[in-house]
């Protein structure tokens, strides 16, 4: 399987060959930064379209699709509207924590993006607490979305956000010890030694407790993208936009963003875990049948699995009504939290024998 | 009994989600039935008893059936149409005959209700399927429906009788009316 490492060899070779050690490290980390941004936007974009899109089709609706063929330059047109805003600033907020709100929820979005391994030899940063990693930085949101709440002087933006942070931290804790099973599962927390051991086996087909991890990893971790069936945060019947109600321009948009790229972390992280990241599809003794597998691209194999992943998140979005807050609350603690429990200790036991 | 009837309410759960999510996933893969409306401008159907503009339909000769005898002017709740009328001699006979002058319609205040198309003995006037009725002026929507220079025709309609559709939307009424 041909492998990005090539290329970021090729890269590091050449870059060095015209310039000292410390510069060719410098121009590389710009460049890696340049690609993880260009990355992080196109498939905001590419998201922004395929959830109208696909939300029109559950409708009975078209979606959009005036601009360009089939609509596929809406997303890029709302982008440059959105550029062009104007900032509108409030009386009375706290000026420093309402514009400093919305970096904080898009860098955590953006540096859990920047640690995700997209393909065969295409990792920014390979932590040994690579798991560890991602759920920290991934929470870096919920600070953003309170202080965007409490800074706006507002009471729907405070309401919201206090549910927002209520929701994601108590959605927190079953995704993180769905994730923990596998860690137990797999006796690494190193995402491409995780993704190496799928290699003949993707791990939710390898044992019963790694079902129930995924099934939970898929409710807790829609939940904390604050959408579908879990859209308290932002109920536009009582809160009007919740916590980003005081937001315009590209301050909205950055929590925008930030929204769809959650969505997507989510679903690359399930994949990753789960679903064997970038790994084929090998099936133990059909040698010809992995042999035929092993010639599709590691990143098509990537992004395939978490466009699905994606779509079981659209799809349960547009399928069911919102939940109670008490309901949302209850759902948490009184079932995905104890079953998750008792789902670690079962896999804990099933690696004991 | 407690633990049982949790599991049970989890899988029985489950199960009900999945069912609504088996009814989005057909309705996803149904055909949309939104028009384009610019594209289609041709070729889409419309509704028999669609109203969008009074017209008066002329024949080939320039002739239409409208005997000026004002029965769509009193029966339009809001004075829309003004029919007005004119005596001319008739030829064959010689006697004086009242023939219309100008049929004025005015769209701007027309709410379309369709008394007009109901009440006319001869069947002279009826809507169209013509809705794109946006105009930069008031005054463009004065119609006359009458071409210059047209005439009545020869013989009129040989039995007054008013719209089918008309009609069968006021028995419809009345059907709903008594049940």
């Amino acid at each position: 399987m041909w492998s990005f490492t090539q290329l970021t060899h090729w890269i590091d070779t050449s870059l060095r060959s015209c310039m000292s050690a410390d510069w060719a490290l410098f121009v590389e980390f710009v460049l890696v930064g340049v690609a993880v941004l260009a990355a992080y936007a196109l498939i905001a974009l590419f998201l922004i379209y395929a959830e109208r899109k696909i939300c029109g089709f559950f409708q009975c609706r078209l979606g959009p699709n005036r601009v360009g063929k089939w609509g596929i330059f809406q997303s890029v047109a709302d982008m440059i509207k959105i550029l062009l805003k104007e900032l509108v600033h409030i009386n009375h907020s706290d000026k420093v924590l309402f514009r400093a709100a919305s970096f904080f929820v898009i860098i955590g979005s953006v540096c859990t993006f920047g640690a995700l391994p997209f393909a065969k030899g295409l990792q920014a940063i390979d932590f040994n607490v690579g798991v560890f990693y991602l759920m920290a930085v991934s929470s870096l949101g919920v600070v953003g979305i309170l202080l965007a709440g409490w800074s706006s002087n507002s009471k729907y933006t405070m309401i919201g956000a206090m549910r927002s942070g209520a929701q994601l931290i108590s959605y927190e804790i079953s995704a993180g010890l769905s994730l923990m099973t596998i860690v137990v599962y797999c006796g690494s927390m190193q995402l491409s030694e995780i993704v190496a051991q799928q290699a003949d086996g993707w791990f939710v087909f390898r044992s019963v407790p790694a079902v129930i991890a995924f099934v939970i990893y898929l409710i807790a971790g829609h939940a904390e993208t604050n959408r579908g069936p879990f859209d308290m945060p932002e109920a536009e019947s009582e809160l009007t936009a919740g916590y980003h109600t005081e937001y315009s321009g590209i301050q909205f948009g950055f929590f925008y963003l930030a929204e769809y790229l959650n969505m997507f972390i989510i679903a690359a992280i399930a994949t990753t875990m789960f679903l064997g990241g970038w790994q084929p599809l090998h099936i133990p003794g059909w040698d010809g049948f992995n042999h035929v597998m092993d010639y599709i691209p590691s990143i098509v194999w990537f992004f395939g699995k978490t466009f699905v992943c994606i779509f079981l998140a659209l799809w349960v979005r547009w399928s069911f009504p919102r939940l109670r807050i008490d309901q949302l609350l209850g759902l948490e603690w009184k079932v995905l939290m104890p079953i998750s429990l008792v789902n670690l200790m079962l896999m804990s036991i099933v690696v004991i024998w | 009994m407690k633990l049982i009837n949790y599991f049970k309410n989890i899988f029985l759960g489950l199960w009900h989600l999945m069912q609504g999510m088996y009814i989005t996933l057909l309705n996803m893969c149904r055909p949309k039935v939104t028009e384009q409306y610019p594209e289609n401008r041709g070729t889409y159907e419309y509704g028999e008893r669609f109203r969008a503009l009074l017209t008066m339909p002329h024949d080939e000769e320039n002739h239409h059936k409208c005997i000026a005898c004002g029965m769509c002017m009193n029966s339009c709740p809001n004075g829309t149409i003004q029919v007005i009328a004119k005596t001319e001699t008739d030829p064959v006979t010689g006697k004086p005959k009242r023939v219309l002058d100008k049929h004025l319609y005015n769209l701007g205040s027309c709410i379309f209700c369709g008394l007009c198309v109901a009440a006319c003995p001869t069947g002279a006037i009826r809507f169209t399927n013509h809705f794109e009725h946006a105009v930069f002026t008031k005054e463009r929507l004065l119609l006359q429906l009458n071409r210059p220079g047209s005439s009545q025709a020869a013989k009129p309609a040989p039995a007054p009788k008013p719209a089918p559709a008309a009609a069968a939307a006021t028995t419809e009424r009345a059907e709903t009316k008594t049940a």
